[in-house]
């Protein structure tokens, strides 16, 4: 029992933190441009098949510099030359506009790279066991995944609090016309925190590719539970993303473990479902089986009860 | 999405206009009556049907993005749901052998859509926006993902599969050849066509529009806004919950790919790039895609992605979708103005096409290269052979594309303009 919840612990940290690299670009672009960008999770995606695609060419390690700054490139781009011209019909458009392009990349990947998952291995560094603890291994990866994330993270809040730039990137959440009156250009700002945004997904798929399955459906798979993190967490609140990064990953990674169905838990009690229902599936499925359920759970409760998020300041 | 909902007849004719409308939904359903005399392969009567199910499913769904002004990303939910309970309730029929006609089972579709609007949205419709998109995915991801839980109703991988005929038949109707069946589909849509439409000329249709474009003014006229985008949404619901229905009898199957998001994000294309603000646009859209979906999966593998590249260029370039594009031709026609545009979209058209050659080309070139690669890497255009292992129609293919990008944003402005200035011209005509 003890095992499980240190390494189901370990697991969901090193999800969430991962969770976190990406949801914190999202809630950014969506303070700064009030858009929420459908395509990010398709950034990531991204990031995993050009870290392969350098993997094979030049190797691990430049991939996972070279992967993220390709993918911040394309996503300034795709800020500069479409979404701004998409913002003079509303927010509606945008978000519409940010639906389809992450349709486009997931079809530009099929036809580049093709619908079976790639062979993207760890790099062989780090392949091996970092620790042993009950007869169980801990791979090194999942290890440097977690520092690497833990680093951004530490990183990205020292740049928005500590330097001159992240003062800029504050006051342009808050106050953009006053922040342009004083001499700075703010869709500029605006397109650089865009493209930073990306290249945090890029670098998030760099780093999950060889852990995680890169597959042309990865983006559709982690792209509505990044929603959850950021709506769950306060739509603009990066303490909030984080918190929600976290929960969300635990939750996920323990109910997986957890082999408990409300008939197992009731039934000790003396109340059964009367007869074989519609519901019986529900009531009988365990835990494990309704993991895939319970963030969306989360976000309609949230949604509905409280509006504003964990943390977040303003109504979705 | 300024533009009108239909039916606003030209002030200058004296057809007055109840006969009108009443001529356009005869001569509507007339050739839904007659189409199948003109394609009468089974390839096109199975077109036929889906589009008759997607035209349904798309003004449904326009009935909250164009009409209330609600974006959902989730709205398969209705339409699953409503394929789910029909199969189940044609189970029943079949087993215990009711007198129940197969005509009359879209009705479980609807009463499904509109039982489970209401309970989701009663959650969902208290906030608009960005929020109620946020639920409307979040809601579509866990009924799909209970659905997977749930294989005693849902039944799993395999779906939930019928036979048609075991209904009641109704003068010797057993619906077993697909012609009847598309009769079935064109005659419910049909009537939900004319319901859909009447919905937009009742007083309740008109506050959708209210609440769409100024719910602040909405709600300070004395309306609640939740209120209207809460009945939308159930009605809109029950027309999904019907088109989910005929989507289970068309197929004799339900299945777990009719509720899921990518159910959603089609019909939501359909309705956009038809046009979400003009009652028809719908229509159009789910016509067109429906069409291409056949017709392009026949052509290219990379069909999709060409779908997504149409998307996005409609969503910056045409907001207002196809049905907006020929909105704003209308005035113009009337005053009789169109000759005057033929020479600056002749000229546009060259450039356009070199543009959609050149980008075609690449795509198709890369596909030869990656997907199909081990089959061939010849691309086969008829009169040209190119194989895509050799430099040239790469060249080729990136200096058509150039070429068209570059002489069309030379052109695009002036072209603009003149249309402008014509419907302009055409309007001062027309409207004085």
């Amino acid at each position: 029992m003890l095992e499980l919840v240190v390494f189901s612990t370990l697991n969901g940290l090193q999800y969430g933190v991962l969770l976190f690299l990406l949801a914190s670009g999202l809630t950014l672009i969506f303070s700064m441009m009030g858009v929420l960008n459908f395509a990010h999770a398709s950034f990531y995606m991204l990031g995993a098949y050009l870290g392969y695609q350098i993997t094979r060419t030049i190797g691990y390690w430049p991939g996972l510099l070279i992967a993220p700054l390709a993918v911040g490139l394309l996503g300034a781009g795709v800020e500069r030359f479409c979404l701004r011209l998409v913002h003079r019909h509303g927010h509606v458009a945008e978000l519409l506009f940010t639906f389809g392009l992450a349709f486009v990349i997931e079809e530009v990947v099929v036809v580049l790279w093709g619908r079976v998952p790639l062979d993207y291995r760890v790099p062989a560094l780090l392949d091996f066991p970092a620790f042993t603890l009950w007869d169980t291994t801990y791979p090194a990866y999942k290890l440097f995944m977690l520092v690497i994330s833990v680093a951004i993270f530490v990183a990205l809040l020292l740049l928005l609090t500590r330097t001159r730039v992240g003062l800029i990137i504050q006051a342009s959440l808050t106050h953009p016309n006053m922040v342009a009156m004083l001499g700075h250009n703010v869709p500029r700002i605006f397109m650089m925190v865009f493209g930073a945004g990306a290249a945090l997904a890029g670098l998030a798929g760099a780093i999950a590719g060889p852990a995680l399955v890169t597959q042309p459906s990865m983006a559709a798979l982690l792209g509505p539970i990044l929603f959850v993190v950021v709506v769950f967490g306060g739509l603009g609140s990066l303490a909030g993303a984080f918190i929600a990064s976290l929960i969300i990953g635990l939750v996920q990674t323990f109910a997986i473990a957890v082999n408990v169905s409300l008939n197992d838990v009731f039934l000790p009690l003396g109340i059964s479902l009367p007869a074989p229902a519609v519901l019986g599936d529900l009531w009988n499925a365990t835990l494990a089986q309704l993991g895939p359920v319970i963030p969306y759970l989360l976000l309609v409760l949230m949604l509905v009860f409280r509006p504003t998020g964990l943390m977040g300041t303003r109504e979705t | 999405m300024t533009q009108s909902i239909a039916g606003t007849t030209p002030r200058h004719r004296t057809i007055s206009p109840l006969l009108a409308s009443v001529g356009i939904w005869l001569a509507a359903g007339l050739v839904m009556l007659l189409l199948p005399q003109v394609f009468s392969s089974g390839a096109s009567l199975t077109k036929l049907c889906l589009m008759g199910i997607m035209v349904i499913f798309a003004l449904a769904y326009n009935m909250l993005l164009g009409q209330t002004g609600m974006l959902s990303f989730g709205h398969a939910v209705y339409y699953g749901l409503g394929g789910f309970f029909a199969a189940h309730a044609m189970m029943i029929i079949s087993g215990e052998k009711l007198a129940v006609p197969l005509a009359a089972v879209p009705l479980v579709g609807a009463l499904t859509g509109l039982v489970f609007g209401v309970i989701f949205g009663a959650a969902s419709t208290r906030r608009a926006g960005t929020a109620f998109a946020m639920i409307s995915l979040g809601i579509v991801e866990l009924v799909a993902a209970l659905a997977l839980v749930m294989t005693g109703f849902f039944g799993g991988e395999q779906g939930v599969s019928f036979n048609r005929t075991k209904a009641l038949a109704l003068f010797g109707w057993k619906f077993g050849p697909q012609i009847q069946v598309y009769y079935l589909i064109a005659g419910w849509c049909f009537v939900s066509m004319i319901a859909m439409y009447f919905i937009t000329r009742t007083p309740f249709g008109r506050m959708c529009l209210a609440v769409r474009e100024n719910p602040e003014r909405a709600a300070f006229v004395g309306y609640s806004t939740q209120g209207i985008r809460f009945i939308a949404f159930c009605l809109s619901g029950a027309f999904a919950g019907i088109a989910g229905a005929l989507a289970a009898i068309n197929f004799e199957i339900a299945s777990n790919s009719m509720l899921g998001a990518q159910q959603s994000g089609t019909v939501l294309l359909m309705a956009y790039i038809g046009g979400a603000g003009h009652f028809a646009g719908p229509i159009v859209g789910a016509v067109l895609i429906t069409l291409l979906q056949s017709s392009l999966s026949d052509i290219t593998g990379a069909w999709q992605l060409y779908f997504g590249i149409m998307f996005i260029l409609v969503v910056m370039f045409v907001p207002g979708g196809l049905a907006g594009l020929i909105t704003l031709h209308g005035p113009i026609a009337r005053a009789g103005l169109l000759p005057r545009l033929a020479v600056p979209y002749a000229k546009a058209l060259v450039p356009g096409l070199l543009l959609v050659g050149g980008g075609a080309l690449i795509i198709e070139l890369t596909y030869k290269l990656t997907v199909e690669r081990a089959k061939t890497t010849v691309l086969n255009l008829g009169l040209l052979q190119l194989d895509a292992k050799t430099a040239l129609p790469w060249i080729a293919a990136v200096i058509l594309l150039a070429a068209g990008a570059w002489t069309l944003r030379r052109l695009g402005p002036g072209i603009a303009e003149a249309v402008a200035a014509t419907r302009a011209e055409a309007l001062a005509r027309v409207g004085a």
